[in-house]
Formats: C-alpha cells, sequence, structure tokens
C-alpha cells in the first residue's frame, strides 16, 4: 500500500505544479497517470509545439514546460504509478481514501487530488461491427510485448508513426507475416519511417495495402480474417492471428464518472474558494473540473492547485494556522 | 462586426442556424464549441485529433479552401469519412461562407 498525503489522479502539468506548492506546506504527494509518461497532454498531444501564455516564458515548448515542472518538483520526491488508471475510491475507518487502479496498485491518502485533465487518453476503435468480440481475441488496440507476436501473421492499421514504427519493429524478425493496411498512399508519420516501410514493402518483407480500410472481423472464437475494402480492388479476404488497429488515442472522462462527484459536460463542479467537490476531502483542480467562467488553461489550473493545497492542509491538521511565506525569504527545502 | 449564417446539423439531425462573426479569427469547431454543440476540438484546432470531423452538406456561394496535407492525413486517420469531409478546425470562417451547410460526424 502506497501512502501519502495528497493523491494526485492525473500527472499533468497541473498535477505536477500541485506537488510543488504542497511540499512548501511539507505536505507529500504521489500521482497516479494511465500514460506511461508524466505531463499529461502537453507530453501526449504536442510536446513540440510553444506555449505563448505562460507567465515569464514568452515563449515555451510543452515538453520543456513538462521537463521544468518535474525539476521543480523534484525537491520533494514525488511517487508516480505510471500506466495505471485509478479507478475505485473507497473510506477506510480512518476516514482515509483507498484508491485501486485497474492494475491493482492500492494507495492511501486523506486528500485526494483530481487532476485528470480531459480524462484517460484511450486507444480510438475503428467502427468495425463485431469488434468487441475479438478483443484480446486477436484484436489489440495497444502493443504492450512486442513478443507477443512472435512467428504469427499479423495486420496493422494506420497512418501515424505508431503504425509505421511497430510494422518496422514486427517485421524485423518477430512477426512471420506483416500486412499494413491504410486508407491512401500518403503517410502521417516522420519521413525516415515511412520510407523504411516503403523500403520493406519494395523488398518483399512485408504486404503494403494502401487505399484499403478494414471492415470486417472473422474467426471463430478468435479472429482468423479480416475483410479489406479496396478502392480498386472491391474486398479482399486477408488471414491474419492478430489486428492491431492504430488510429492514436482520445480521452474519455473514464472510471471517475462513477465516484459519485457531481458533474456538468464531464466536467467536475467545484467550489472556487479552495476547488473542493461535493465529496469532503476529494478536490478537482485543472482542465477537469468546471465553475463559472472557467478557463482551460495551465496558468488557470496552477493557481487552483496552489489555492487548493491550502484547504487541503487545514483538513488534514485543522488545528494548526498557516502563515504565507515566500519562497525568496524561506527557499525550497525538500523532503 | 460582420456575421454571416452557418447551418449545424447535429448528431440527433437537428439543424442549428447559428450567427458567424467572421472578423473574430474564427473556424467551425470553434463556432460549434461557442454555440456548445457537443464538438471536443481536442486538439484545440491543429488537425491533430478529428474530433471536429463534419460533412459539408451544402457549399457556400465562396469555394472552401482546399485541405491541406494535415489535414488530408488526419481525416484518413478518421472514422466515417466521406468525400464531403472535413476538419471543422480548418474551416476559417469567412465573408463568402454564407449558407455553408455543415453536419457533425459521428463521434469516434
Ligand atoms: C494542442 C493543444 C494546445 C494547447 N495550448 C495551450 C496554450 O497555449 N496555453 C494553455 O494554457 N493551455 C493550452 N492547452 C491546454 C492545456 O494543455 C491544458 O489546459 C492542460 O494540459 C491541463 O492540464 P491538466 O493537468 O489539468 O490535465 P492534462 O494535461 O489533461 O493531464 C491529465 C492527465 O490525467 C490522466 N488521467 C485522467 N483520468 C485518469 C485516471 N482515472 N487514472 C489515471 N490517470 C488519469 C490523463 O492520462 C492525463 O495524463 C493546449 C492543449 C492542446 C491539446
Ligand atoms: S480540433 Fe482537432 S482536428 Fe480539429
Amino acid at each position: 500500500m502506497i501512502q501519502t498525503d495528497i493523491l494526485i489522479i492525473g500527472a499533468g502539468p497541473c498535477g505536477l505544479f500541485t506537488v510543488f506548492e504542497a511540499g512548501l506546506l511539507k505536505l507529500k504527494c504521489h500521482l497516479i497517470d494511465a500514460l506511461p509518461q508524466a505531463g499529461g497532454q502537453c507530453a501526449e498531444i504536442y510536446p513540440k509545439k510553444p506555449i505563448f501564455d505562460i507567465p515569464a516564458y514568452p515563449e515555451i515548448l510543452a515538453g520543456d514546460l513538462v521537463d521544468r515542472l518535474m525539476e521543480q518538483a523534484a525537491p520533494f520526491k514525488p511517487g508516480f504509478t505510471l500506466g495505471e488508471r485509478a479507478e475505485s475510491i473507497v473510506k477506510d475507518d480512518e476516514g482515509q481514501f483507498i484508491l485501486t487502479t485497474n492494475r491493482g496498485t492500492k494507495h492511501r491518502a486523506p486528500i485526494i487530488a483530481i487532476a485528470g485533465g480531459l480524462g484517460c487518453f484511450e486507444p480510438r476503435k475503428p467502427p468495425v461491427e463485431r469488434l468487441s468480440e475479438y478483443e484480446d481475441h486477436g484484436v489489440e488496440y495497444i502493443i504492450k510485448d512486442p513478443e507477443f507476436y512472435r512467428g504469427k501473421k499479423v495486420v496493422i492499421s494506420g497512418g501515424g508513426d505508431s503504425a509505421l514504427d511497430w510494422t518496422n519493429f514486427l517485421a524485423d524478425g518477430v512477426a512471420s507475416e506483416v500486412t499494413l493496411v491504410h486508407r491512401r498512399e500518403g503517410f502521417r508519420g516522420h519521413p525516415d519511417s515511412v520510407q523504411k516501410v516503403l523500403d520493406l514493402a519494395a523488398a518483399g518483407r512485408i504486404r503494403l495495402l494502401t487505399n484499403g480500410e478494414v471492415v470486417g472481423v472473422q474467426g471463430e472464437g478468435h479472429l482468423d480474417a479480416l475483410t479489406v475494402k479496396h478502392k480498386t480492388e472491391g474486398e479482399i479476404q486477408l488471414a491474419t492471428d492478430h489486428w492491431i488497429p492504430l488510429f492514436g488515442l482520445s480521452p474519455k472522462l473514464g472510471p471517475i464518472a462513477d465516484w459519485n462527484l457531481n458533474i456538468t459536460k464531464n466536467a467536475i463542479e467545484v467550489d472556487t474558494l479552495d476547488y473542493s467537490t461535493n465529496v469532503e476531502g476529494i478536490y478537482a483542480i485543472g482542465d477537469i473540473n468546471t465553475y463559472p467562467g472557467k478557463l482551460k488553461l495551465i496558468l488557470c489550473g496552477f493557481h487552483e492547485a496552489t489555492l487548493m493545497v491550502q484547504s487541503a492542509f487545514k483538513r488534514i491538521y485543522p488545528d494548526k494556522n498557516l502563515v504565507l511565506k515566500y519562497t525568496t525569504v524561506n527557499g525550497v527545502n525538500g523532503f | 462586426m460582420s456575421t454571416i449564417h452557418v447551418t449545424i446539423i447535429d448528431r440527433e439531425g437537428i439543424s442549428h442556424v447559428l450567427e458567424a462573426p467572421t472578423d473574430m479569427n474564427m473556424n467551425v469547431m470553434e463556432l460549434c464549441k461557442s454555440a456548445e454543440l457537443p464538438v471536443e476540438g481536442t486538439c484545440g484546432g491543429m488537425a491533430m485529433c478529428a474530433s471536429c470531423h463534419c460533412y459539408v452538406e451544402e457549399e457556400a456561394p465562396g469555394t472552401l479552401p482546399e485541405k491541406s496535407d494535415d489535414e488530408e492525413d488526419m481525416l484518413d486517420e478518421a472514422f466515417h469519412v466521406e468525400d464531403n469531409s472535413r476538419l471543422g478546425c480548418q474551416l476559417q470562417l469567412k465573408d463568402d461562407m454564407e449558407g455553408l451547410v455543415i453536419r457533425l460526424a459521428p463521434v469516434g
């Protein structure tokens, strides 16, 4: 069991800045994120794009902002549970929250701060009939362990970097047969990866089916064939052991919706006094919350985090008084 | 302030005739969001998410801008794509778009 003072769901910019502000009050934090890396939208959607409205940074790349936030939080030694989704919350006899992830990791804390942004990033699933019946029976949206595909026939769909990179990787002596199906001739991925795929196809080491789209899945209990609709050749049957549709990720509110929080339009209602929710001890900050006048901006999330930890402190130590101390005067005293 | 009229047909088939400003540097995705229609705009309008995927049902007098490579590439990864598919965030509102009719694509 991981014990901490403030358990933060979501390691985006707002979750990360909470660690710093909580640290100044000597509160420890632990972050949980469904993604394998910290940084939320900044790291997952636009790490190489500039942001122009972070105070005192006329321009900063989203990825660099995340690095700076990690550096700023480092003295307070935050814990991380990455690649796991916060699934359920219960209260124990002492009034502390026990949070369990989808992989069963348990965390305990008196305070929960939800900084879940737009929600959990989940794979986008193509609209193919009966697809769900084959999930984990030959259809996978995420490659967890490439070894799983050793000696197997694999079809990959998509035109972005992950589709190209995995095609190249699995064709390199892992899978017995690799077919890449893409709707058009052009690819969105990195030019080097595109060239590699084209070279492999020219050398006959993969099958490249452009202008095609998977429209059907077949098999008894386990996938054994796909139907591809081709622009000029009509329907093509492809025998395969696995189909890996890689169409990127899209955020879904996920399990948070079932935690008895007041939710409007996919966002958690909070009191702007301290960003508390309707459940005592649970706060919500950043893109995931809503209140009159809410703006989904990083700057606003930082402000929310700062006020929220003050309230969290008073909840944990009702008898202690807090005095505002400038970091300039006191410095940053890590744990 | 100059405005035009753009009709958005939502996913339930209901038409919304919106007054769209053409001098606020706004696109169709943003127009939908400002009218609280269910368009996420996850990537903020960078042709990176396809959550603003829509169909051009009726063209306006002016021709719409050509699809950029980025828009083509992203539409390739979208679902339910038709010949009249566009990304709403790539359609900047202009004076010659009076009467444009847009239908929102299914979520996914
Ligand atoms: C393309 C683009 C450009 C942008 N430009 C700007 C800009 O110029 N200026 C600006 O201020 N803002 C900008 N934004 C918005 C900004 O990125 C967000 O406001 C900010 O990322 C919100 O931070 P957050 O910490 O609240 O949430 P996020 O960054 O969304 O992070 C939330 C994290 O929580 C995780 N999570 C959610 N639910 C769970 C769960 N149940 N279990 C585990 N993990 C979970 C998610 O995986 C995610 O990593 C932009 C956004 C985009 C997409
Ligand atoms: S808003 Fe993301 S593609 Fe248009």
